[in-house]
């Protein structure tokens, strides 16, 4: 690797002496790694979704649009000029949107009382709180996955006390459903709505809350008109930070939801094993892609314009 | 009447807040519990026994893809974390320059992008050049894993020296240390906990990583994590509780010494 040069040592402060050539160099191996494993690769899926599928798997490399309309419609087999919606495909996109939104949801209404609770601990204990937050965040996502299944299960531990104290006389079938998709994708979720908000209530002025009490407001009102506007760009964040992974989820609904209650990204997968359609898989995984993009470019959108507004 | 002027309680709150620890612990603690059944079941309680440990540890599939799944996040994590100190040096502490924003993109790109469009993008890329090549070894998984943990090395480093203070290496220059003997004696030592920071983060996100893993593999290369995505599938005994009961023991190890690192950082 090069030798670190002069302005290692600092901002230079003649500009006109300053060369950027250095900075390029020392990223140079990062970015040569990034461009071939991460960013490459993604622009190949864009090429290969305008293609047309091979025999078994793969691309031949004739230039179609049929990946990208068999996202959302499909063709009858006997009569190809016979269009019709694909059902098939958009229930798969409702069920996604649907359970991310839920998720996200679920995770704000749990995540908030938390959060508060951890900003309003004396500071010294704060910190123990956050790490416990913390840890099941760092912890694997397929194990935490597991413990789940394992509750669920036919003869895991929810249907073994159900039975055991008379509610029920039967099993429920809890796994493979969307209820299941839906607690799972919270469970593994949740730490990543209260990291945030609480980062929002920690900056918080507590003098504003007592102004509002002073007022003669009720809590149901300072909580309304002074709490939540206030910690609002945290609510933004969090959401973001949950609404991303869920519509992105593979490993949570394949574990939990089994073959007949597919999210997108089990969707995607599917065409690159035994749909063989690889166009199509390379199709819906930009329409993932531009989705994940669409709630960034909101997110940017809605924190720019905060800062506007407390500029201003 | 005090009680309502604390201005920090809100009713219910703390109740939920309880609630939410549970719920996010409950889980976990069952499947710890059942690690240690004498029992084949996941449910009901039949004496305590170690003896799934002792299957897990004598499974010669779980002793290869452990293995494997270590001998990974060891070698991405390094290579991840020697190539995001470069690069974490050439972009804090500087003057804006032409193209620092598609630097940052380019680095944080594996953040954003969901790990499924990840997978299958390698995927196409791995299997035209096994086709062209031939080759099929570990270098695929080690290139993905390693691209994967570049923005988590990245950040702590960055973090690290955004804290260390500029006019100790002004210093050395004063006192004509070269550039590289700045670096070396003192930024270098300073930069121990990020780097520290850095490596392990990226150990323990190639350690949990399965869906990149699940499409970059070829056969024969199943980590940790994909062995057992493939298992779920089956009955499953408590061996599979108390291998991850192991895998978290192994986590929480490494996310507890993160914590002690970044922490003496204030």
């Amino acid at each position: 690797m090069a030798t670190p040069p002069d302005s290692a040592t600092g901002p230079d402060p003649d500009p006109q002496k300053e060369s950027h050539g250095w900075k390029w160099l020392l990223s140079a191996p990062a970015l040569l790694v990034l461009l071939v494993a991460a960013s490459g690769p993604l622009m190949i899926v864009a090429v290969y979704s305008f293609l047309s599928p091979g025999n078994v798997g793969g691309v031949e490399w004739d230039f179609s649009t049929e990946g990208w309309f068999r996202v959302f419609f499909s063709r009858d087999i006997f009569d190809p000029e016979n269009v019709s919606w694909n059902w098939a495909n958009l229930n798969v996109f409702w069920r996604t949107i649907s359970l991310s939104l839920q998720t996200t949801l679920i995770c704000a209404v749990l995540g908030f009382p938390t959060a508060w609770f951890i900003a309003t601990r004396p500071p010294e204990r704060r910190a123990l709180w956050l790490f416990l937050i913390t840890i099941p965040f760092w912890t694997n996502l397929l194990i935490r996955t597991f413990a789940i299944q394992e509750l669920l299960r036919g003869n895991g531990l929810i249907n073994t006390i159900l039975m055991a104290t008379g509610i029920i006389d039967e099993p429920l079938q809890l796994l493979f459903s969307n209820f299941a998709i839906l607690l799972g994708m919270a469970y593994v979720f949740l730490p990543l709505m209260v990291l945030p908000l609480y980062a929002a209530m920690d900056k918080l002025d507590f003098r504003l809350v007592e102004a509002g009490y002073d007022l003669y407001a009720s809590r149901v009102r300072v909580l309304w008109h002074v709490i939540l506007p206030l910690v609002k760009p945290g609510f933004v964040a969090g959401s973001i930070l949950v609404f991303i992974p869920s519509i992105g989820a593979y490993v949570t609904p394949r574990v939990l939801g089994g073959g007949r209650t597919m999210m997108l990204g089990n969707l995607i997968a599917l065409q690159f094993g035994q749909g063989r359609n690889w166009p199509l898989g390379a199709a819906l995984a930009m329409l993932l892609l531009i989705i994940v993009m669409a709630a960034l470019v909101f997110y940017l959108r809605a924190v720019n314009g905060e800062e506007g507004k407390r500029r201003g | 009447m005090a009680r309502s002027y604390d201005v920090r309680r809100l009713p219910g709150f703390g109740a939920i807040a309880v609630l939410t620890f549970i719920l996010l612990y409950l889980p976990i603690l069952v499947l710890v519990v059942f690690s240690f059944n004498a029992g084949p079941s996941q449910s009901e309680w039949d004496g305590f026994s170690l003896q799934w440990y002792v299957a897990a540890f004598g499974n010669q599939q779980v002793q290869d893809v452990s293995i494997r799944s270590l001998w990974l996040a060891t070698v991405a994590a390094g290579i991840a974390t020697a190539l995001a100190v470069p690069a974490a040096l050439a972009t804090t502490r500087v003057s804006r320059f032409p193209g620092q924003t598609m630097i940052y993109a380019l680095i944080n790109q594996p953040l954003m992008v969901p790990e499924i469009v990840t997978g299958i993008a390698l995927l196409i890329v791995v299997a035209w050049v096994k086709v062209n090549s031939g080759y099929s070894g570990m270098a695929y998984l080690v290139l993905a894993h390693t691209a994967f943990c570049i923005p988590f090395a990245y950040l702590p480093i960055r973090a690290r020296l955004e804290t260390l203070d500029p006019t100790l290496e002004t210093a050395a220059a004063d006192l004509y240390a070269n550039p590289w003997q700045a670096f070396r004696y003192i930024t270098l030592p300073l930069l121990v906990p990020g780097i520290a920071a850095g490596f392990m983060l990226g150990f323990v996100i190639s350690l949990d990583t399965v869906v990149i893993t699940e499409f970059v593999k070829s056969a024969g290369q199943d980590t940790l994590p994909t062995y057992m995505l493939g298992q779920l599938r089956r009955v499953i005994t408590p061996e599979m509780n108390a291998i991850a009961t192991l895998f978290l023991a192994l986590s929480l190890l490494f996310v507890t010494a993160f914590f002690l690192i970044t922490r003496k950082r204030g």
